[in-house]
């Protein structure tokens, strides 16, 4: 899933201390699952901003909404679009997609982020959200038995680990952060292959990520003709 | 300008603080009216979100009373509420509230005196957080200059800021 974080609070009253009607909008996929966005934290954000609005001495009028997902155009009902064009401004909390697809969808209403979009990742414990993949557009996951040098290794090393690898952590966070070349390298060795990773694996073909630009899917088979 | 009286919000366990509560009653023990219970299962059961409302309902403050950790009903009930209410502190110093107004206690059932005790010395410390105007800004004149209390808000306002006071 995607994995955010919510915004200093402070941050996100600047946002919309200009505004009378403010709609908070939630997202209740990827956004509910990492704790940052879902219908519990639209709730303590929109009563956050009306204590915050009764001490500035400011008329808000706070609206909360929680839709099943920011990026698709179904969920966007009725009730929610009366609620998104009744307001001034939208407070996101969807990831950096949803926030873009409102605009999309209503060009005349200001959308502003309620979190920081961060990664795709997994929920490894309650609480905590670790990355595991970085979306480069053609998964070598083959390569590693499963583990992403890409995502996982600070530096991306394909042929890793570096100097900077020290009792299975990596230098950038030797706390909280596992080298990966040296998950690769245990993984492949409980697996019997080791050998196999002597192979110096060739740079990897970047272009299937940010080169071309945005990332565009067509899938014909599926789109409706018009 | 001071209120006649802080408005609390108690959110009480069942098994203990709510019992504790009904035992003060039962041993004449004087506490103060204004304090208003909300009976729950267990504390385990209060969120951020059921805090902040209390304060959006014009509470002035709001207890969290819970077992003595070791002894939830739930196990682990209490423990979590301490978290949360944790949590919810910071989020009312965010919003430009003095998160002294939400406090957790642990009051055993067998413990009316206790009750009673921090019901008071909580209403008494809410009457002075009022009294020295750190209160929510109900009264925009007094709040901006400080001039009925003949002091500074020390308290700016988080919000502005984007830290915690």
């Amino acid at each position: 899933m995607i994995v955010s974080e919510q915004k200093p609070f402070g941050q996100i009253f600047d946002f919309v201390r200009d505004y009378n009607n403010i709609l908070v909008l939630g997202c209740g996929t990827c956004m509910t699952v990492c704790m940052a966005g879902g219908e519990n934290e639209v709730g303590v954000l929109s009563r956050q901003l009306k204590l915050a609005a009764r001490h500035n001495n400011l008329n808000m009028n706070i609206d909360e909404l929680t839709i099943t997902r920011q990026c698709d155009r179904e969920f966007f009902d009725e009730n929610a679009t009366e609620k998104i064009n009744r307001s001034d401004v939208v407070l996101s909390l969807g990831c950096g997609v949803g926030v873009q697809y409102i605009v999309e969808l209503f060009p005349e209403v200001i959308v502003r982020p309620g979190v920081n979009t961060r990664f795709y990742g997994a929920n490894i414990s309650q609480g905590l959200w670790l990355e595991r993949c970085a979306g480069c557009g053609e998964c070598v996951l083959d390569q590693y038995e499963g583990i992403c040098p890409i995502a996982r290794c600070a530096k991306s090393l394909m042929n890793g680990p570096c100097g900077g690898s020290a009792d299975g952590m990596c230098e950038v966070d030797t706390e909280n952060t596992e080298c990966a070349g040296q998950l690769i390298y245990e993984r492949f060795k409980n697996l019997n292959k080791l050998d196999e990773l002597l192979e110096i694996k060739p740079p990897k073909n970047w272009s299937a990520g940010r080169d071309g630009g945005p990332g565009r899917i067509a899938r014909e088979d599926m789109m409706f003709d018009e | 300008m001071l209120k006649k009286k802080p408005k609390i919000i108690a959110f009480c366990c069942h098994y203990c603080a709510f019992t504790a509560a009904d035992l003060a009653g039962t041993m004449r023990l004087q506490y103060p009216a204004n304090v208003n219970i909300v009976r729950l299962p267990c504390t385990g059961k209060v969120n951020a979100n059921m805090l902040l409302q209390a304060f959006v309902d014009e509470a002035d403050g709001v207890m969290v009373a819970g077992c003595e950790p070791g002894s939830c009903h739930f196990l682990e009930g209490n423990v979590r509420a301490v978290k949360r209410v944790s949590f919810a502190r910071e989020k009312l110093s965010e919003a430009g509230i003095n998160p002294e107004r939400l406090e957790m206690f642990h009051i055993p059932a067998s413990e009316g005196p206790l009750f009673a005790k921090s019901a008071k010395e909580f209403t008494e410390k809410i009457s002075q957080l009022e009294k020295k105007g750190d209160g929510e800004a109900d009264e925009p004149d007094s709040d901006e200059t400080g001039v009925e209390t003949g002091e500074t808000d020390s308290r700016e306002i988080g919000a502005e800021k984007g830290e915690p006071d």
